[in-house]
């Protein structure tokens, strides 16, 4: 096969040519390279890229390979990870001045099970400054761009590992998701995008932006290639003390069971004002389809999703506000030069580090959370999302996953929301409700708009369902 | 008339005995020689780093409550105390806000009056929360850069906090002491202060009765820095002087001035103003997501409570009612801790008399614990060794001094490297042996009658001292005999 698509061909494909021998590890790393150094320049999709440690890996992999030992689920695939992930060789800065010169003492448990799984980590790609932010436009390193339109955004806060799987730069990637900031930029992107389970991934080595919502997941061109990476690293793992406890199925051999019987709860509350007829129409046509295929097809309503996007925001911004308060130029991260005092260190290591829409998150959650405010922002907040999950534990008595939109819009230009903030996080409102309530969730490509850009279907299912969300994202692209 | 009546409230911060820290795995050793070698991402931390709860170090915290009579929480969860600080690498403390595992216990000390009488000092709540690191700065006064050692950070320290119960100084030192015992006998801290695993800071204030009848307080001082029991009750001492002084020149109250923090000058015998506390400050208190509640059941809680070492006060009347031991004795035991009582006990079990195992116990042995400022645990004569020597004495086959005798060689052989047995004790003891009821012991006695008559009618005629001289001489014919056994020897000849 010709070597510049390799990194676009399915996944399925690649490893059957892998293990026959008809492709080395080498020659797909190096093909991810050369396809980086052809489109990155335009794209920006990677920040970092470790070409040497990378097909050093795939050598050992080959070698092994050419050995006849077993090797494990990933078998020599290379895998971008988010810039907010801790992986030993490489830096990791949260698209942050903040963190610029840091790199990680330890690895996640992503890192360490893709490496299990001999994946090959390749690189690191761009995000929103930590994961704050809906189209990598707020990354200190500068916007990622649409791969198919320099002039718009991926979307975020995963934009880079969106835009770099949607490229063809890499097969397979990571990203984060606290608000939807893994299945928007796949929505803009055109490629599968995955939020599993709160508690399914370990979030150790996460760099936390909310640590009640963030969760890690895969992105991938087609289903399978979710299900594997999905597979590889999820799983308990003592060090999070959040993970769970609950077997993980075979993903792909889960795919090929049927969907027969199928009870799909389309949300009625996500097809009122505000979304873009061609995203509607796109919804509408796939559940048809599936409609078709012998699944039953229902309206469901979600009373408590119009306070999604408030409860979010104090919920998230108030984790945050206390999460990134560490970065406070005395251990390690960005430290302002000639201070006079520690108050001095602080404020201008602070000042500095961190750009305007972190800053903004920062303060919200510090007031949020503010004695005489507590009751009124936070604590409501808490109530408000306790009626959102159990608006979900309702609507899955009836239905086995619920379908809308992931975004209002397709994929929008660069620039025109930064000077909105409250425009820029209502391209959010479909996704954050998975992340109040804890269920996994999925953005699935459901075809073109008229002017050419992705359209993406969101399936939602209860807790722990992921190959339900995986097996209906198979049977839309297959 | 004016009356002043001293309030006092007790923070304690105890660090638990675990092996390893808090929420990672870390030592947590004392080592301020090596700082920065006891950590790792998550006590550090460092980004992307998680928390995850060391359940050793819950259940000494439960045992602890339990101890102090304390209410445990079925349901307890864990809460982020936010503020920059360097020696608080993730600018917040993990502790517990609103919901604490345990609250409303007591402590029993003894009362200022009456030292038979018991008093009850309520126990507000105890709570688990991560130690922070350590700040050093240049102290030559040429500003050098200021360091942080993390080695302390997450340690597990238990905050007990005491109701404004206490009346005086000597009270406050003596529910610290008490604390301090029932913690060690508990196993759950060594409440060393040296190496700062227990600290307390003292919430003082006045109540002043003028002779009218109307009552004020005084406004709240936190006393912070002191770092021993002495000088807890020196600086609320002279915290109560000070505040009594300021009231009749001021007659500021409670209502006028807020709380504030004094610190402890040792050298000076002050205290000395350290900020203006902590109305403005708000730590913004939220529940940790990273970390999940705990339930305990009360199944759990019963459990701990049945499995509860001998409480110190418990201790202390069985070596009073069962062993015989004066007060003074038993309490000298407890005092020096878990360790020492149960050396005690194994010896008194092994000889089979408490009394006796007591005087060795206070006088020989602490003498040359304290004279070697040596451990028990590197003490060379274990209890069984101990208590077998002990049992030549009670079945009156070595006299005390030929035991100490013995106990002499037995140091001298441990410091020669020879390992001590019973049969080491055995056949020292042997050539020591008190020689009774032999026919050279009586013929002795008779003999000696007969060369001292005049000593022999003194005895007859009720002077019990004129019998020494024939002691001595029975003694010195007899070598190895027990002087208590020739005295009664004596008594019963010269009553025929």
């Amino acid at each position: 096969m010709p070597v510049s698509s390799l990194p676009s061909r399915p996944v399925a494909e690649l490893l059957t040519a892998l293990s026959s021998g008809n492709l080395t590890s080498r020659q797909l790393v190096e093909s991810c390279l050369e396809a980086i150094s052809a489109q990155d320049d335009t794209i920006h999709a990677m920040v970092h890229v470790d070409a040497e440690g990378a097909l050093k890996r795939a050598d050992r992999i080959d070698e092994r390979r050419r050995a006849g030992e077993p090797l494990g689920l990933l078998a020599g695939l290379p895998v971008a990870i988010k810039d907010n992930i801790c992986c030993r060789h490489l830096p990791c800065t949260c698209g942050s001045r903040m963190l610029e010169s840091f790199r990680p003492p330890y690895d996640a448990h992503v890192t360490e099970a893709i490496q299990a799984a001999d994946g090959i980590i390749i690189g690191t790609t761009n995000m929103d400054e930590f994961a704050m932010g809906s189209s990598t436009e707020t990354s200190a390193w500068g916007p990622t761009r649409h791969p198919d339109d320099p002039q718009r955004i991926p979307g975020g806060s995963s934009g880079g590992s969106a835009a770099a799987v949607s490229a063809g730069l890499v097969p397979l990637a990571l990203g984060s998701d606290t608000g939807g900031s893994i299945r928007q930029p796949a929505a803009f992107c055109g490629c599968v995008g995955l939020k599993p389970t709160y508690g399914r991934v370990s979030r150790y080595g996460l760099v936390a932006f909310a640590s009640s919502l963030d969760q890690i997941g895969p992105f991938a061109r087609d289903a399978v290639g979710a299900a594997l990476l999905l597979q590889a690293v999820a799983g308990h793992d003592v060090r999070d003390s959040t993970s769970v406890r609950h077997q993980v199925p075979d993903y792909r051999t889960e795919l090929s069971r049927p969907l027969s019987d199928l009870r799909i709860g389309l949300i009625e509350d996500h097809f009122a004002e505000g979304l873009d007829e061609e995203m509607a129409d796109a919804v509408r046509r796939t559940v048809h389809q599936l409609e078709e295929r012998g699944a039953s097809v229902r309206t469901v309503r979600l009373p408590h999703s119009k306070y999604c996007v408030a409860t979010y925001y104090l919920v998230a911004s108030s984790e945050a506000s206390s999460n990134l308060a560490r970065y406070d130029g005395i251990h390690y991260g960005r430290r302002a030069d000639g201070c006079t005092d520690l108050m001095d260190v602080y404020c201008r290591s602070r000042g500095e580090g961190f750009g305007p829409e972190v800053k903004r998150r920062i303060m919200l959650g510090t007031y949020a959370l503010s004695a005489g405010y507590y009751d009124a922002y936070y604590l409501t907040a808490l109530k408000v999302r306790r009626r959102i999950r159990e608006d979900f534990d309702a609507a899955f008595r009836n239905v086995d996953v619920l379908a809308g939109p992931v975004t209002p819009t397709p994929a929008f230009r660069i620039g025109e929301k930064t000077d909105d903030p409250l425009a820029m996080y209502l391209s959010d409102i479909y996704t954050i409700s998975a992340n109040l309530a804890g269920i996994p969730a999925i953005s699935v490509p459901a075809g073109r708009s008229e002017n050419g850009l992705p359209l993406a279907v969101q399936f939602q299912a209860p807790p722990f369902e992921e190959s339900r969300l995986l097996r209906l994202a198979d049977a839309v692209l297959s | 008339m004016t009356e002043y009546t001293t309030i006092i409230g007790l923070e304690v911060h105890v660090q638990l005995r675990t092996r390893t820290k808090l929420f990672c795995g870390c030592s947590t050793e004392f080592r301020p020689d090596a700082p920065n070698t006891q950590t790792c991402p998550v006590c550090l931390g460092l980004p992307g780093a998680l928390p995850v709860m060391n359940r050793y170090a819950f259940d000494l915290a439960l045992r602890t409550a339990v101890a102090l009579n304390c209410d445990i929480a079925e349901f307890t969860k864990w809460d982020r105390k936010q503020y920059y600080y360097p020696d608080l690498p993730k600018a917040y403390q993990i502790s517990q806000f609103d919901l604490p595992f345990s609250a409303s216990g007591w402590l029993e000390i003894a009362s200022d009056d009456d030292p038979n009488a018991t008093r009850r000092i309520r126990i507000t709540r105890a709570h688990l929360e991560e130690d922070a690191g350590k700040n050093l700065h240049d102290e030559s006064g040429r500003g050098g850069d200021s360091r942080v050692d993390l080695n302390r950070t997450g340690t597990p320290l238990l905050e007990i906090v005491s109701e404004p119960d206490l009346r005086s100084a000597s009270e406050a030192r003596r529910y610290l002491e008490q604390m301090r015992t029932l913690l060690r006998f508990m196993g759950v801290s060594d409440c060393n202060m040296q190496e700062g695993s227990l600290r307390c800071d003292a919430n003082v204030n006045l109540h002043v009765r003028t002779s009218d009848g109307e009552t004020t307080a005084t406004p709240i001082v936190e006393l912070k820095n002191m770092n021993s029991f002495r000088n807890v009750e020196l600086a609320i001492e002279y915290e109560a002087k000070r505040q009594r002084m300021l009231w009749e020149k001021t007659g500021q109250s409670i209502e006028d001035a807020p709380k504030s923090t004094r610190g402890w000058d040792a050298d000076r015998g002050v205290t000395f103003a350290q900020r203006e506390k902590e109305e403005s400050s708000d730590y913004r208190y939220f529940p940790d997501p990273d970390l999940v509640p705990v339930v305990v059941s009360r199944e759990e809680v019963e459990q701990v409570r049945r499995q509860l070492p001998e409480r110190p006060d418990v201790r202390r009347r069985r070596y009073q009612e069962q062993l015989g031991l004066s007060a003074y004795d038993a309490e000298v035991i407890i005092d020096q801790g878990p360790e020492f009582a149960e050396w005690f006990d194994s010896v008194a079990a092994a000889c089979g008399d408490g009394k006796t195992a007591a005087n060795w116990a206070t006088q020989d042995v602490l003498r040359d614990l304290n004279a070697d400022g040596m451990s028990l645990s590197r003490f060379p004569i274990t209890s069984q060794v101990m208590g077998h020597l002990l049992t030549w004495i009670v079945d009156g086959r070595l006299t005390t001094s030929a035991a100490r005798d013995v106990y002499g060689v037995l140091k001298q052989r441990a410091a020669d490297g020879q390992v001590l047995t019973t049969s080491l004790v055995d056949s020292l003891a042997a050539e020591r042996e008190t020689v009774r009821d032999t026919e050279a012991l009586t013929a002795a006695v008779h003999a000696a009658i007969e060369a001292l008559p005049k000593a022999a009618a003194d005895v007859r005629s009720g002077k019990q001292a004129a019998v020494g001289p024939m002691i001595g001489m029975v003694m010195k014919q007899v070598s190895g005999a027990d002087p208590k056994v020739v005295r009664s020897l004596l008594l019963e000849a010269l009553q025929e």
